[in-house]
């Protein structure tokens, strides 16, 4: 047993995958080369909104090693079809969304800075780039669209499309929202913009296309989070090559945030080009196109009231939000305004009318989507900022107000009045360890202490709370989403007695080679050395839907759990016959079959090699121990949790120091606390990022002002303090593993915890994020 | 142009075209892939390599520049039977999660750690802003350059 107490689930194992990545072995996609291979450069708009009149490669054809020079026009002449949205929302008229064709390159017209219209391929990296720097766009400027606040009054971008209004959704019952704000003794107002991100992940999207004539395989390596999907897509809808002619390869992948789950042009450009010139085709992007043309995230503009009654308890909440989609609807960008955003407006509370309209609007910017927390972030963000200025307005302790609302664990199951039913929770377990970690006695005393130097101190709370592991498929499809949300394992016990095990999620640094061997190797009392995890190959792995909302554990884990069950059953029948014993009387622990209540056992090792060697083997079992499962959830999980962020803002200089920051979170069951603790670190760090730095800004023109690491604020070490983490737990009720998710805690709870110290800091309802030196100097002055 | 360079402890005779940057001799001539590219502005640091043993962004050295020095490389500094001691406490604090960064940050965690006595944490934060980590919010890269940092304090007997 001492192998499973230092190994299984809730021991801080060390990664297995460091030892390539700290060694300089790791693979990524720009790692990868092939024989033959010549290189893209994409041409793109420097226009936010234009018609493409001509365009002249002739120069550009001329030039040493130049191979082709390719156009949106002819790629739409060999047939392939545009970049679908893969969530379609309904509108509040019961209509469908309205979505714009979204080519892959651009033929007529380009519609943000950054977009594709063509490629060049030469022999190397710099014949292609100055080769591209040669070819003639004549285009005619149109008027862009940037604000998404003024979008539906704009020039409409897209034919169809009128007010340039995706849709206008809407959830929860409106009369009963308004008739409860009208009633109430209290109703606090607040607008709030949410802050355009850029995910920027470190390694920058790349692809490498290649085309086997003689078989008719492509093959795509490329920076995916979810290559099954990305091969559905490119086979059924943009239809580049057929699903089974298509493999599909996201090898290491340097972080993904979100922005690497869709289906981008220029994996679409390279493996079309690929067959086009008979050569691999590789495109690796600078990291001023990753700002341009990875899909962004957060843009939206909202205002919120918040009614109370008398004692303080919320009555109402309602909230109009403009979302800005950005130029095209992305693979879910659809999705991330509505059911991930207006789902989770009940937050910790009990409120009980809630009512939520979103316009999504196209504006002429870089497609929004999915960017770490999607739609909760922006969710948590409106609670907890409303909550914490309605505590303000009222006189009352923050913390009571929240505590006084919060669904109790004597309410679970809890149906919202936003579509959700929580299914478990101890919300004030992780408020107060947070509230003893931070020591909230002594804020006050602290404050004092600040302020002796010059420096506002602030506190700030957010108890959020979100939704993971989006399911279950029946319902996502219903409600619009194009693909299932299950995940599939596959376990093959090799004859030696040492395991492979197959996932459809995959790890772009979330650490699943060991999270996921710690799952299987304790169910099979097996060390963790004994067990692989491959992921990342559509040759090699069955389907998958990939990882991105905090769903892999929930999801996939629990597909090799239903796996791993039908392997100790088959092993249970083999070691029955060897055993000579019924079925029913063997018992499975701790690595060995044994006949109940004897002393006649069989090791897993020594049935997997008769399942594979059948000499003394049942006639009615097919010989081999492989197993593969499909693992559809029956619900969301819904980790939640305490966050408290204190900041020093100087008076004369209006920087804010982040002084401290606790996070408390109910993850469920925890298979690694050094991997969940470093999931919330980094979640944090961006969180803070979103609160302090990080803003993608347009200009009036759709010129893109933070398009480097020159001008876009990331965190840095030194602009971070240390984080202090902890967890409480209530398993989640509904998944074999007992677990929630926690890939994007910390990016939820940590905006609205930060801009909630600075306006109390500050003494103002409201800085707009981020609250950088000087919009915090402009509010010190009352300007 | 025709260049020598020692890499990782060998000499190199390389023939490549002048503007070449050290970063894409290193990643495409010699095939050292550990070192990476992660922007185009010299900003974030996943080029981090040693030049005659201080850290430079090698993004930024025109490889004319390094003819005749020593260039270190994350692939030359251990192995992963005898690794270096910042890489296997990066291993043991969970300093890395997509390991994108990860070469550049060991590379000028240990020209930090080895060129500045009695680092505290601020100290090591400040040390080492010119690298990017988007994963770990790095608490825990500090965790690990504390803890390797008295191993490689200048006199304490490694490399």
């Amino acid at each position: 047993m001492a192998e499973a107490v230092s190994t299984g689930i809730g021991a801080p194992v060390r990664r297995k995958e460091d030892l390539r990545f700290i060694t300089g072995a790791g693979r990524y996609t720009d790692d990868i080369n092939q024989p033959g291979q010549v290189y893209a450069v994409f041409l793109r708009s420097p226009y936010a909104r234009a018609r493409i009149d001509a365009i002249d490669a002739t120069d550009a054809l001329a030039m040493p090693g130049v191979l082709a020079v390719l156009t949106g026009k002819d790629m739409a002449g060999d047939g392939l079809g545009d970049l679908p949205c893969g969530w379609l929302v309904k509108q509040k008229d019961g209509s469908d969304m309205v979505s714009a064709p979204h080519p892959p390159l651009a033929h007529d017209v380009v519609n943000y800075v950054g977009e594709p219209y063509g490629l060049v391929i030469a022999e190397t990296l710099q014949a292609a780039g100055q080769a591209a720097e040669s070819v003639q766009t004549e285009f005619t400027e149109l008027h862009a669209v940037v604000d998404p606040a003024r979008a539906m009054e704009s020039e409409d971008i897209h034919a169809g499309v009128v007010g340039n209004l995706a849709y206008d959704w809407a959830l929860g019952e409106q009369e009963a929202t308004e008739q409860a704000l009208a009633a109430a003794a209290h109703v606090t107002r607040l607008d709030l913009t949410n802050n355009r991100l850029i995910p920027n992940a470190m390694e920058p999207r790349a692809a490498l296309g290649v085309y086997e004539q003689a078989s008719g395989e492509h093959v795509l390596y490329t920076t995916s989070q979810n290559p099954h999907l990305e091969r559905l897509v490119l086979a059924a809808f943009v239809q580049v090559a057929p699903e089974h002619k298509l493999r599909v390869v996201a090898p290491d992948v340097g972080g993904g945030f979100g922005s690497k789950i869709f289906v981008y042009a220029e994996e679409t450009a390279v493996i079309w080009a690929a067959r086009k010139v008979g050569r691999p085709v590789k495109w690796t992007a600078e990291r001023a196109e990753s700002f341009l043309a990875d899909a962004h995230g957060r843009d939206h503009v909202t205002r919120a009231e918040l009614g109370l009654d008398a004692d303080g308890r919320f009555v109402a909440l309602k909230v109009a939000t403009t979302a800005n989609l950005g130029a095209y609807l992305s693979t879910f960008g659809s999705s991330i305004p509505t059911y991930l955003y207006g789902t989770l407006l009940a937050g910790q509370y009990k409120t009980p009318n809630i009512f939520v309209e979103v316009h999504g609007v196209y504006t002429n910017t870089a497609p929004v989507d999915a960017y770490r927390g999607a739609g909760r972030p922006e969710a948590t963000y409106v609670v907890e900022r409303i909550v914490e200025t309605a505590a303000r307005e009222l006189g009352r302790d923050p913390v009571e107000l929240r505590r006084i609302n919060m669904i109790q664990p004597r309410d679970f199951p809890y149906e919202t009045p936003v579509a959700l039913t929580y299914d478990t929770g101890d919300y004030e377990a992780s408020l107060n360890k947070a509230l003893e970690m931070i020591d909230y006695q002594g804020f006050a005393e602290r404050k004092a202490a600040a302020a002796k130097q010059g420096k506002r101190r602030g506190i700030g709370f957010a108890c959020y709370i979100e939704a993971c592991g989006l399911a279950p498929s029946k319902l996502a499809i219903q409600l619009g989403a194009g693909v299932g949300l299950y995940e599939s394992g596959e376990i093959r016990v090799n004859p030696t007695g040492n395991v492979t095990v197959f996932t459809g999620s995959h790890s772009h640094g979330q650490g699943h080679e060991t999270t996921f061997a710690q799952v299987v190797a304790e169910r099979f009392g097996i060390g963790i050395d004994d067990v692989e995890v491959v992921h990342g190959d559509t040759g090699r792995v069955e389907f998958g839907l990939g990882t991105y909302g905090s769903r892999s554990l929930a999801v996939g884990g629990s597909a090799l759990v239903k796996a791993a069950e039908k392997i100790v059953d088959k092993g249970r029948r083999i070691a029955a016959h060897m055993l000579e014993a019924d079925p029913g009387e063997i018992d499975f622990d701790a690595g060995q079959f044994k006949v109940r209540d004897s002393n006649r056992t069989l090791s897993f090792g020594e049935v997997a090699f008769a399942a594979y060697v059948p000499s003394n083997y049942p006639e009615d079992l097919e010989p081999g121990l492989s197993e593969k499962a499909f693992y559809d959830p029956t619900n969301f999980t819904y980790p939640a949790g305490t966050h408290i962020a204190e900041v020093e803002v100087d008076e004369q200089t209006g920087v804010v120091s982040l002084v401290d920051f606790v996070a408390v979170d109910d993850f469920g069951t925890v298979v690694n606390p050094l991997i969940v603790h470093g999931q919330v670190h980094g979640g944090v760090a961006q969180g803070v990022g979103q609160a302090l730095m990080e803003h993608g800004i347009y200009d009036e023109f759709g010129q893109l002002q933070t398009g480097s690491y020159m001008d876009y604020w990331m965190p840095r070490a030194d602009d971070l303090p240390d984080f202090r983490v902890d967890t409480t737990v209530t398993p989640c009720t509904h998944n074999p593993l007992g677990v929630k998710g926690c890939g994007e805690a910390g990016a939820i709870g940590s905006p609205a915890a930060v801009m909630n110290a600075v306006t109390d800091a500050l003494g103002v309802n409201e800085v707009s994020m981020p609250a950088t030196p000087e919009k915090v100097w402009r509010a010190l002055k009352g300007q | 142009m025709k260049l020598k360079l020692t890499v990782n402890g060998t000499l190199r005779e390389l023939d490549v075209p002048a503007n070449s940057l050290l970063v894409d001799v290193i990643r495409e001539h010699l095939q050292l892939t550990g070192t990476h590219v992660g922007c185009d502005t010299s900003q974030c640091g996943a080029c981090t390599v040693h030049l005659d043993g201080r850290a430079v962004k090698s993004c930024t050295v025109l490889v004319a520049q390094a003819a005749g020095a020593e260039v270190t490389t994350i692939e030359g500094i251990g192995s992963t039977d005898a690794l270096h001691p910042m890489q296997a406490a990066f291993r043991e604090h969970h300093a890395l999660q997509c390991g994108f960064c990860t070469p550049g940050m060991i590379m000028a965690a240990i020209d930090l750690v080895q060129n500045h006595a009695d680092l505290d944490r601020r100290a090591v934060r400040e040390g080492l802003e010119g690298n990017f980590c988007r994963c770990t919010g790095y608490h825990n890269i500090v965790d690990a350059v504390m803890a390797a940092a008295p191993q490689l304090a200048k006199g304490a007997g490694h490399g």
